[in-house]
């Protein structure tokens, strides 16, 4: 059983994010950069797959150099190997064009599953997955919460989450996959891991190598494009309802939610 | 000069950032006021490989740099500081003399217990006439029939009476030197050694779920191999262990000022009084900028101090004032943040409150403030 986890480096959900003043993109200078927490999913479901049915765990990641430290935790946690996407051509695609180098690169690997999580918490676009199913003709299932492979490995069932309940459905393989909360609890890197993660094979591929030419990916290959960044409002000031008691501040307040606020 | 930390320093933080962020804050309070030992949490770290960090990985450990070990510490100690001198004493106290003394078949016997963190280890120093003075031991071994017959008694010592505390080095006094003075040694004691008697556990101002008992020995028999490395070496060996345990030491005061000072951030951004938050006080944004400074002049301090010690350079004067910096920080900071806090951090719902308490005993173990600067003023012909 072979998966392939596709990983994104995002900013640490604590991190402030600023926006450079240009509108253009965020400040990255002083941002802590963490693996993508619903990729954590596909890296913990991929490591139990290759624990039952043995075979391996690839992670497929694209960014630059900084992205390392994120493939390395993976390898650290048990991934067998990694490939890493750099080229600065790739830079600022969209969901498409990212899918596109994604899909160039998973032709060159093993894969019975390939696991995305369900989205990036950064531009929570929820697209990469389903675009890359399409590119390479799979079918695909997304926000899965329970995974089980067949014996014979030729399909599994999967249950995603749905309004209201749970969605059970049998898909077959190889398939992609979107990870979303509760699927499992990744582990930890132990320290044996992380010692050994060095050594594991880390694969860097540019534009070249993938056979791609540098208008269908990055920027130039993207469909959407994002022309401004800008901070959400500043809150308003609350406003605080002055009176004796409830009885006199009860009235008032439902006076300004019916014709200030509007909501009732 | 390189700052950068390598991709593995970097992994472990994050890995024992989250962990303890998981793992520990959740039950942290708890496990402070009730005062129990954790097996828990030490099972935890044992599973995530940290008890034997700096060991080599034939015997079991992580094979680590020692900065790499401090790094773990800072982390622990970031969050909670019985979690990180849990750790901190097994390694530093209880298993490096094993590793740095030990003949061969003592360490394929006892370290990879010890690095897997199944079994516990401690050293024994500290006497009730002989705490800074720790060459004024009155433990006794003699040797008789090659078995070195011990009778003595130590206190404060850390990790020596769990469930799964296995053996104890301690220093004796093993005869006289030439010039008349004791002649001390480092031996190994195995807990389930007849006439070794823990005693229970002591109630402490801080540091609450550490383990922390005194000890007596009568007529404690071990054969003649369990004194550590050469006959007469073993104060030389216990002033060694202590530079790479006051390193550790320093990372928990380190650690433990993070924490204090992201606790008070925080609080003083949520604190509204004057209708303004707390940092708009300018005093208060000076105090914030303040302990973030110190931080960093402990921190730069505290790791070139490892750097020195992985690079075999000497060490001895910057490991006293690493401990000496990070353990005297932290008190200024966490002193701080409680003010920040205000009536709430004297309570015992803020964490605060027990960063407080865990904090000044950094100033006293491994050495007190004022033996670090007894140890530096010496290499400064003082
Ligand atoms: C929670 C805890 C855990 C501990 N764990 C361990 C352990 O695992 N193993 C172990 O061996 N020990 C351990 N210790 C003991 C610790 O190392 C000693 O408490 C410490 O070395 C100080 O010794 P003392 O308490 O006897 O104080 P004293 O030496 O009596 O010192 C009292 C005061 O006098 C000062 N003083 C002493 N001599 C001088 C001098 N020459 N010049 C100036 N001032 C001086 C000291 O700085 C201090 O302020 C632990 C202690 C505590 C509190």
């Amino acid at each position: 059983m072979n998966s392939v986890v596709c990983v994104k480096q995002v900013p640490d959900t604590e991190s402030v994010i600023k926006i450079k003043p240009d509108g253009s993109g965020i400040i990255t200078d002083d941002l802590k950069f963490v693996m993508n927490p619903y990729d954590e999913y596909g890296v913990e479901e991929a490591l139990k797959l290759k624990e039952k049915f043995g075979g391996s765990a690839t992670i497929l990641c694209m960014g630059p150099s900084r992205v390392v430290e994120t493939i390395r935790t993976g390898l650290a946690m048990g991934v067998d190997k990694a490939v890493q996407l750099d080229d600065p051509a790739f830079e600022g695609g969209d969901a498409f064009a990212t899918a596109k180098a994604l899909a160039e690169a998973l032709k060159g690997l093993e894969y019975d599953v390939i696991f995305c999580g369900k989205q990036a918490v950064d531009d929570d676009l929820s697209q990469v997955g389903q675009i890359l199913a399409e590119l390479l003709g799979l079918p695909h299932v997304s926000l899965i919460q329970k995974l089980q492979v067949a014996d014979d490995k030729k399909s599994a069932v999967v249950d995603r989450q749905v309004e209201g309940g749970i969605e059970v459905l049998k898909v077959l393989l190889p398939a992609v996959l979107t990870t979303q909360k509760g699927l499992n609890e990744p582990r930890y890197a132990s320290l044996p891991g992380i010692m050994k993660a060095k050594k594991k094979p880390l694969d860097v591929k540019d534009l070249a190598a993938l056979g791609l030419n540098a208008d269908s990916v990055g920027c130039n290959g993207s469909k959407t494009m994002i022309t401004k960044y800008t901070a959400p409002p500043e809150r308003a000031a609350g406003k605080i309802i002055e009176g004796e008691g409830p009885q006199e501040t009860a009235p008032k307040l439902v006076q300004l939610l019916r014709e200030e606020a509007k909501v009732i | 000069m390189n700052f950068d930390l390598t991709e593995e320093q970097k992994i472990i933080r994050n890995t024992v950032r989250d962990f303890a962020e998981k793992e520990i804050r959740p039950i942290a309070a708890d496990l402070d006021q009730k005062e129990e030992f954790s097996y828990e949490i030490v099972g935890k770290m044992a599973d995530l490989g940290i008890m034997g960090m700096p060991v080599p990985e034939k015997y079991g450990g992580g094979g680590t740099d020692y900065l790499s070990y401090i790094i773990a510490v800072e982390e622990l100690a970031r969050v909670d500081a019985s979690s990180a001198i849990t750790m901190c004493a097994h390694i530093s106290l209880g298993t490096m003399p094993i590793y740095y003394y030990g003949t061969e078949e003592q360490k394929r016997k006892w370290l990879p217990k010890l690095t897997s963190g199944q079994m516990l280890a401690s050293f024994g120093l500290t006497e009730p006439d002989a705490g800074s003075d720790a060459g004024a031991t009155k433990t006794k071994a003699i040797l008789k029939n090659d078995m070195w017959v011990i009778n003595g008694s130590k206190c404060f010592i850390t990790n020596a009476g769990t469930k799964i505390s296995g053996l104890i080095t301690i220093t004796a006094i093993t005869g006289k030197r030439k010039d008349n003075r004791n002649e001390i040694g480092c031996i190994l004691l195995p807990n389930e050694t007849e006439g070794y008697n823990i005693g229970s556990s002591y109630n402490k101002m801080g540091w609450h779920w550490s383990d922390t008992r005194g000890l007596s020995f009568v007529d404690c028999c071990v054969p003649k191999e369990n004194l550590l490395g050469e006959k007469g070496h073993g104060f030389r060996q216990m002033l060694e262990i202590l530079d790479g345990g006051r390193l550790s030491v320093g990372a928990m005061g380190l650690g433990g000022a993070q924490g204090a000072y992201e606790m008070a951030l925080k609080y003083a951004k949520e604190r509204f009084q004057f209708g303004k938050p707390l940092i708009s006080f300018q005093i208060n944004a000076f105090k914030l900028s303040d302990m973030l400074t110190e931080i960093e002049m402990a921190r730069l301090l505290l790791y070139k101090a490892a750097w020195l010690k992985d690079n075999n350079r000497p060490f001895i004067r910057e490991a006293a004032m690493a401990k000496l910096v990070c353990s005297e920080t932290m008190g200024r900071v966490v002193n701080q943040a409680l003010q920040l806090h205000g009536g709430y951090g004297f309570m015992k719902e803020y964490p605060v409150e027990r960063f407080y308490r865990d904090q000044k005993v950094l100033d006293i173990a491994e050495g007190t403030s004022e033996i670090q600067r007894i140890v530096i003023s010496r290499t400064i012909g003082c």
